[in-house]
């Protein structure tokens, strides 16, 4: 019988699975789609600054260039296509009911330069979405307009900063933000960017803030601390009414990142732990598209010291109904974002919640605590924990269950592409080895958990039992094999210039 | 002979004179993996001892390298910042970051000699 691997086919095309070229290389000069008139003649008035030389775009018929893209589109993984295990992002799915509400005319071709009176709609959409993530935090006031969790983060920090100068605690006097060292590497870099020093925490033997590190750090010179809970270890940070304590006794405030809000909604308000602000990934914890598939969005929750700072504009209500309000006081940080936040992303993550419920989304929250908890159980005895469980939304495994295998972390995860999967975050967060954080979110099954249980298990067994040569040639059954993200990194080519030699013609 | 200093965080100096040569311990290298971008200091940049001084970027990860002592940065390895691998193949030698004038020798003493790097490191791996 012929082995199906062995099978060389002229075309390169593998059955369905249809190999596809670079659009450049499908070039046929003066093909186009649709045919134009010719340009009437102009006077030039240019000049001497007119284009010397052909635009060098591809010439390819309509079906030419659609057939390109499906093709492409079929090499995609995606949440709609299966489980997306990928630790610290919450690649949830996207309920097609959310994408049927933004598509309503009345959200979707709306303009944000429209007079107030004709989107009182929207502004109520907004206010009311700003009401259940101040109900759900537990927290008196919000800022709509950041366009992403990092740009959440610079929006508090920036209140941080404007609340310290206010107070004449500014400048010099509160120059350092500590950061744990598990933490994602945005926070450190929003520190940065707004002018702070960075010091790191760090962590115990429970993968939680060293809390003794911690008080030792704290004094006159910090500003603020930067913390996410459950932190990127997937675990509770249940000392964090006694750290709010110490920063706040310090005289600093705290910034809680939110990114894993996923773990804790409807079960614990931040603002009960003694947060100061914190903002909300609405594309992950509630469910609009990301990765690649949409804009994010970063609501930022504020206590009372910071509200006064928020960022402009912001939707208030009045006499005469919904406004938006561009110039409400002196003290805030001003305009972060050239209109009011991702309209589209509020659309959805209200949609998400009110077709939830605030029980649904409890549930929500539960099933993926559960989830990551059923994984981190049934892998336990195999793969290696570096913090004892349980854990909340993710589990976090290390790589010394792969000691002497001679199979690496990055082998391990380009084996889970041939078992059909996309894989887990590798070497994140940095305080363990070769780290594999798996986090599930709550929209899979029993079932596709159990599939994705024994895959893992498959591949665990194989990796210890020494089949090293087998990982370091994974992937075998995707369009591509291995690529060189080294080779990529190092010289990597970013622009097509045509042929032959493209490599040094791109250094 | 020069001698040869480590630090906890894996970086090496070693001091002939005035002038430490300073870089990551094959140790960092290796745990590292393929680096593929360094952020090295322009010479004349003053620093304390443990500031943040240079960046290492590899496959898996970004971190920060910290100043060994405290000085005045009198050169940076360009073929180092040019091609990276240099690092991965020879971290100890040709794979140098930056050249200091130590501005306080006695900080040496907060370093460790070989024997007892080595012995962290087996502690580590």
């Amino acid at each position: 019988m012929t082995d199906p691997n062995t099978i060389v086919t002229s075309s390169g095309h593998r059955g369905l699975d249809l190999a596809e070229p670079l659009i450049f290389e499908l070039d046929s000069p003066g093909r186009c789609g649709v045919d134009l008139p010719p340009a009437p003649a102009v006077e030039n008035r240019l000049g001497g600054l007119e284009r010397q030389a052909p635009i060098g775009l591809p010439g390819l018929s309509e079906p030419q260039v659609v057939r390109h893209f499906v093709r492409l589109s079929r090499n995609n993984f995606a949440i709609d296509a299966g489980l997306y295990p990928l630790g610290s992002c919450t690649m949830k799915h996207n309920p097609r009911l959310n994408e049927k509400v933004a598509r309503l005319p009345g959200f979707a071709d709306i303009h944000p330069m429209q007079p107030m009176e004709t989107v009182q709609g929207a502004l109520e959409l907004i206010d009311t979405l700003a009401d259940w993530l101040l109900t759900l935090t537990g927290m008196p006031a919000i800022a709509m307009s950041p366009a992403a969790g990092a740009h959440g983060e610079l929006c508090g920090l920036m209140t941080i900063r404007a609340a310290l100068e206010a107070r004449g605690d500014g400048g010099d006097a509160r120059e350092v933000v500590l950061v744990p060292t598990s933490a994602h590497g945005t926070n450190p870099a929003t520190a940065a960017i707004c002018g702070y020093r960075i010091e790191q925490i760090p962590a115990d033997d429970r993968g939680r803030v060293d809390l003794a590190a911690l008080k030792e750090k704290l004094g006159p010179h910090v500003a603020a601390i930067m913390l996410t809970n459950p932190n990127t270890c997937g675990l509770f940070e249940n000392e964090i009414v006694e750290i709010a304590e110490a920063v706040h006794a310090a005289g600093a405030y705290f910034y809680c990142d939110g990114a894993n809000f996923n773990a804790i909604v409807g079960k614990v308000r931040p603002g009960d732990l003694g947060i100061d602000c914190m903002h909300l990934n609405l594309h992950k914890t509630f469910s609009t598209p990301h990765g690649g598939g949409g804009p994010g969005s970063g609501p930022v929750v504020l206590a009372e010291a910071l509200a006064p700072y928020a960022p402009l504009p912001m939707v208030v209500r009045n006499a005469d109904g919904l406004e938006l309000v561009e110039n409400a006081f002196e003290s805030s940080i001003g305009r972060l974002k050239g209109f009011h936040g991702q309209m589209g992303m509020f659309v959805r993550a209200l949609s998400f919640i009110l077709s939830h419920g605030a029980d649904g989304l409890r549930q929500a929250s539960e099933d993926a605590v559960l989830n990551a908890n059923y994984i981190m159980a049934q892998l336990q005895d195999l793969f290696s924990l570096p913090f004892p469980g349980p854990c909340m939304h993710e589990v976090l495994f290390d790589d010394s269950f792969l000691k002497d295998s001679g199979v690496t972390t990055l082998d391990f995860a380009k084996a889970m592409i041939d078992e059909g999967f996309h894989p887990m975050t590798m070497y994140f967060p940095l305080v363990v080895s070769g780290a594999m954080l798996i986090e599930p979110t709550e929209s899979e099954s029993k079932a596709s958990l159990d599939q994705f249980i024994a895959s893992m298990r498959h591949l665990g067994e194989r990796a210890v039992s020494g089949d090293a040569e087998f990982f370091a040639g994974a992937p075998y059954l995707a369009p591509y094999r291995r690529l060189d993200e080294t080779q990529a990194a190092r010289k990597p080519v970013l622009r097509w210039h045509g042929g032959a030699g493209e490599a040094e013609a791109a250094e | 002979m020069s001698a040869i200093y480590f630090s906890e965080d894996h970086e090496w100096i070693q001091v002939e004179g005035d002038i430490g040569t300073c870089g990551i311990t094959e140790f960092a290298q290796e745990q590292l993996g393929d680096i593929v971008y360094v952020e090295l200091p322009d010479p004349g940049r003053g620093v304390a001892q443990n500031d943040e001084i240079a960046v290492v970027e590899s496959v898996k990860a970004a971190s920060e390298i910290y100043a060994p002592v405290s000085g005045e940065v009198t050169e940076s390895n360009e073929d180092v910042a040019d091609d990276p691998a240099k690092v991965n193949a020879d971290a100890m030698g040709d794979g140098w970051f930056f050249k200091i004038r130590l501005s306080d020798p006695r900080e040496l003493e907060n370093l460790m000699e070989k024997a007892a790097y080595d012995a962290l490191v087996a502690g580590q791996s």
